[in-house]
């Protein structure tokens, strides 16, 4: 029997129900605390630092040595900037790093942070992209006047054709708010100084330990193997714990300097201030429709808000190219212009989150085709299905090729499952009654598990995207296999312990997936862009699949059969046709300590294997109902559907896990969480207080609909799924928002779409039907 | 700096002699003093819920209570909702039904129900949601911890824990 496909409680679970998860900060006992020091103002000239005498205190001057981070993107409309690792000579936002100290406990951290004092020669801050391009605007980085840091343009021979012969076009400008990722869990660190051998060890809450290890040797200027990077239990990361951050350079910088161990544990105004965010982008795109509704042909203009600082090492290109590539989605389009620069500002970094773009680019396909679809007067539905991609493979008008998906027939499901027609007479019904019921959908496409290709073409210098693993059976017929992929919640050692479970014959509890550890594991790329299950995943298939036929070809000498007649499975290599059978642990012994015996196939029985695929398309349809009370503004979702194509689902209760958080977050991207800066660059939302995270009370049940494309672009058949539940929910929400104020005529273009916000545009529409 | 107080926290049945300052939380406390890291921080300003424990079976959120205002009172940790290695009905639940996914949050959520469903066994759906809304959790889009709860709940109602609690 299977493992791939069933519902099995994770392997991860029993510590973390207990209490005995071990998080960073679990690990900190021992080692003296560290507290950064923080710009209070977002621009200026740092004209002095005064520390306290006999402290541990150091400043830019005491790193003298280190080098700033710095990536690259090898493109020429990419400039390169340095972050300093404590801000030198300027700040650029407020709560970048201007000292740091160090005390034997938190508290005496705090109270000695409260005596350093930074005299800063404040100036007018940028905050906001549209003052960044104006005319004349002050660099943010000398070197970049202008302030765009990377832009990127394309445009099809046919596109101004497409316009010129449209019979509708549409022409929109979104904004979606600043947004963080917010895991629950912030960052922090615990450094950990080896006497005898001078070895750091960085126990960090992150994605990626090896390239954060990558990172840091390259900055401090030591030897990898100086160094261990160890992602212990992560409590979240969605993005926000994939880039190499100043502090982490201070934490090992300082264990090396005081020779001790040293710990950070980030509190929460620190992650919104100093962590990275997302999403603040504003988009001016215009659709060309034929009569019949078929998109002919999109331009666009679109922009991100970098922020002051490239995250490394995926860029500060991570959004606005992502943007470039990815805008027509789930639709055919033969005509594309684009331009889509990042701008920076004295903000706070940029850097991924679930969904990375899409969630603004799926909003903007997603309410082109709703207004062109009652401009042209054709069935929201129906144009959807005019445009949607349906053969395959389809090559997009940026030269993506999408591998077999179900577009058209997960709308249909989420049609089906919501009731639409259904749901017509019963808006009406409310209507009547002075209640406003909305419905709206969003198909998307999300391009998950691509490998080295897709980065190299993005022109980046430090290019992800394969994954090694390595996988051994132990003599007692135990199974260890090491990932470079490394978990931050998702439950991936038990989905990847069902699949080699089924290639070993044996059960998942006799699989241990080790990650997280550099000295543990080989070079991999983490968790990131909906990619482990797919490559990690394929990488382990392969691993494993040569394991076995070592393992079988043991098993074979030892009952003197046929090799292709032996079968692993319930713990047993049999021969087939006959009931000759050894317990699989017998022929593992024997492999090591037999291993004179089997010549080709012996000693021992361990495999590496490397998979790094093309990448896939996982796809998938979100419909929701909303219930908007027009005196306040609020949207209450009552029901929300998501019809998702995954491929194979190899644990369908972790996959239904994934998509329920990334809709969460969807809900909270479009109505709830914002990110707000006054016009001196002062962040405002510091606290969960100010931003507002939904809680189960804003959450509805998520009803789920399975469909399975099998597509050869995956070797497990499993298609990435973590961004999905992110990318789809905003579209769908405002859409249903729209609908259920279409007595108004309202139309939103923005996100959050905040009580205030409807409460504004429900004003004006009613202001100018009486005006 | 500040002056310190010499207390016994009484966590999970078990003394602890401690010596704090006035200012430390009873959070803080737990984790670094008593070495009981299960229970987890994710603000220190009392929104999401992460810190809750029991204090006298209720549920109380550890970042906003200091130390010192424990002395003398039974504490409750997720490190002693297990008896040994049997899980308590809300673990099970929470193990089958996939009510976790990075882990920070659960503590949290575990204690704020069991100290719930300790004090009215009777809790309909709704209310369990109402109680719920209290904590936040950032992976799980809360659908598994709703139905670990309630099936908890259930299991509870149908056998009670003992009263040696
Ligand atoms: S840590 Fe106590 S409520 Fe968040
Ligand atoms: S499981 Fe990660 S925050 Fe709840």
């Amino acid at each position: 029997m299977s493992w791939i496909g069933r519902s099995l409680p994770r392997l991860e679970d029993p510590s973390l129900l207990m209490g005995r998860g071990r998080y960073v900060a679990d690990l900190a006992r021992g080692a003296a605390s560290v507290k950064f020091v923080r710009s209070p103002v977002a621009a200026g000239r740092i004209l002095s630092i005064d520390v306290p005498d006999g402290e541990l205190v150091f400043t830019a001057a005491d790193l003298a040595g280190v080098k700033p981070i710095c990536p690259i993107l090898h493109r020429p409309d990419y400039i390169a900037v340095e972050q300093p690792i404590l801000a030198r000579d300027r700040v650029m936002f407020c709560g970048q790093a201007l000292a740091v100290v160090v005390a034997e406990d938190q508290s005496l951290a705090e109270d000695l942070a409260e005596q350093v004092f930074a005299d800063i020669d404040a100036e007018d801050a940028i905050v906001d992209m549209d003052t960044a391009l104006a005319e004349g605007a002050t660099a943010v980085h000398a070197h970049a006047p202008g302030n765009v840091l990377v832009e990127g343009v394309l445009r099809s021979p046919g596109l101004d054709a497409a316009f010129t012969d449209a019979a509708e076009i549409v022409s929109l400008d979104l904004r979606s708010g600043r947004q963080s990722a917010m895991p629950l869990e912030g960052r922090g660190g615990v450094a950990q100084y080896d006497r005898i051998s001078g070895r750091v060890t960085l126990y960090a809450s992150v994605q990626m330990p090896h390239m954060l290890r990558t990172g840091l040797a390259d900055v401090l200027q030591m030897p990898e193997a100086d160094l261990r990077v160890v992602a212990p239990d992560v409590g979240g990361g969605f993005g926000q714990k994939m880039s190499l951050f100043p502090e982490y350079v201070v934490l090992v910088w300082l264990a090396r300097k005081l020779e001790r161990d040293v710990a950070w544990i980030e509190d929460r105004r620190e992650n919104f201030l100093a962590s990275s965010h997302s999403r603040d982008q504003s988009f001016r795109v215009r659709g060309a429709f034929a009569k019949d509704g078929t998109l002919l042909g999109i331009d666009a203009d679109l922009k991100s808000n970098v922020g002051a600082f490239s995250c490394y090492p995926v860029t500060c290109g991570v959004e606005p190219l992502m943007a470039l590539a990815e805008l027509p989605g789930p639709y055919k389009v033969a005509e594309y212009g684009v331009r889509s620069r990042g701008v920076t500002t004295n903000t706070g970094m940029m850097a991924p989150y679930r969904g990375v773009s899409r969630p603004m680019l799926t909003l903007t396909m997603e309410r082109m085709m709703d207004v062109a679809a009652k401009r042209l007067g054709i069935d929201p539905i129906e144009i959807r299905r005019r445009n949607l991609i349906d053969t395959f493979p389809h090559r997009s008008p940026t030269g993506l090729v999408y591998d077999e998906g179900s577009y058209k027939e997960a709308m249909d499901r989420a049609v089906e499952a919501i009731d639409l027609t259904g749901f017509r007479a019963r808006q009406r019904e409310a209507r009547a009654a002075g209640r406003y019921l909305g419905i709206g959908f969003s198909v998307f496409s999300e391009r998950t598990g691509y490998g080295t290709p897709a980065y190299a073409a993005r022109g980046m210098n430090i290019v992800p995207g394969y994954e090694i693993v390595s996988c051994a059976m132990d003599p007692s017929g135990f199974v260890e296999a090491r990932i470079g992929s490394s978990p931050h919640g998702q439950g991936l050692k038990t989905a990847l312990a069902q699949l080699i479970a089924d290639e070993l014959g044996v059960e998942p509890g006799k699989v241990k997936v080790i990650s997280g550890d550099t000295d543990a594991t080989p070079y991999g790329w983490g968790t990131f862009a909906s990619r482990s299950m797919v490559i990690a995943g394929g990488a382990c298939k392969l691993a494993a699949g040569k394991v076995a036929t070592r393992l079988r070809s043991v098993a074979a000498v030892m009952m003197q059969a046929d090799e292709d007649q032996v079968v692993l499975e319930d713990g047993l290599a049999r021969v087939t046709g006959t009931n000759q059978s050894l317990p699989i642990p017998e022929v593992a012994r024997a492999s090591y300590h037999q291993s004179h015996r089997f010549g080709q196939a012996g000693p021992g029985l361990i495999e590496n294997a490397t998979y790094d695929p093309g990448g896939t398309f996982s796809n998938a349809c979100h419909a929701c109902i909303v219930e908007v009370d027009i005196e306040t503004g609020g949207v209450k979702i009552e029901r929300f559907v998501v019809a998702e194509d995954a491929g194979v689902l190899i644990n369908p209760m972790i996959v239904d896990g994934q998509i329920h958080g990334g809709v969460a977050q969807g809900i909270a991207n479009a109505l709830f969480e914002e990110l707000v800066y006054d016009e001196t660059g002062n962040l405002l939302t510091v606290s969960l207080a100010d931003y507002l995270p939904p809680t189960i009370a804003e959450v509805p049940k998520i009803e789920i609909e399975h469909l399975v494309t099998l597509s050869d672009a995956t070797i497990t058949k499993a298609k990435g799924v973590g961004e999905g539940g992110a990318i789809g929910a905003p579209a769908a929400i405002i859409n249903a928002t729209v609908d259920a104020l279409s007595p108004f005529g309202v139309e939103i273009f923005q996100i959050p779409a905040t009580p205030q916000h409807i409460r504004k545009l429900i004003r004006e529409a009613e202001r100018n039907a009486h005006g | 700096m500040a002056n310190k107080h010499d207390i016994t926290l009484t966590v999970n049945g078990k003394d602890y002699s401690l010596t704090v300052e006035p200012r430390r939380t009873l959070a803080d406390a737990l984790r670094d003093d008593c070495g009981l890291t299960g229970t987890h921080l994710g603000c220190e300003h009392g929104v999401c819920g992460a810190c809750t424990v029991l204090v006298d079976d209720k549920p109380v959120r550890s970042c906003l209570m200091f130390a010192v205002q424990a002395e003398g009172r039974a504490v409750r940790t997720v490190e002693g909702l297990a008896k040994g290695d049997v899980l308590h009905p809300l673990q099970k639940a929470f193990w089958e039904n996939h009510g976790l996914q990075c882990g920070f949050c659960t503590p949290g959520f575990l204690m704020l129900a069991a100290g719930a469903l300790e004090a009215d066994p009777d809790l309909s759906e709704e209310e369990i949601r109402d109680i719920l809304s209290s904590n936040l959790c950032r992976c799980t889009g809360y659908q598994n911890i709703i139905k670990s709860v309630c099936l908890a709940a259930n299991e509870m109602r149908a056998c009670p824990p003992s009263a040696d609690r």
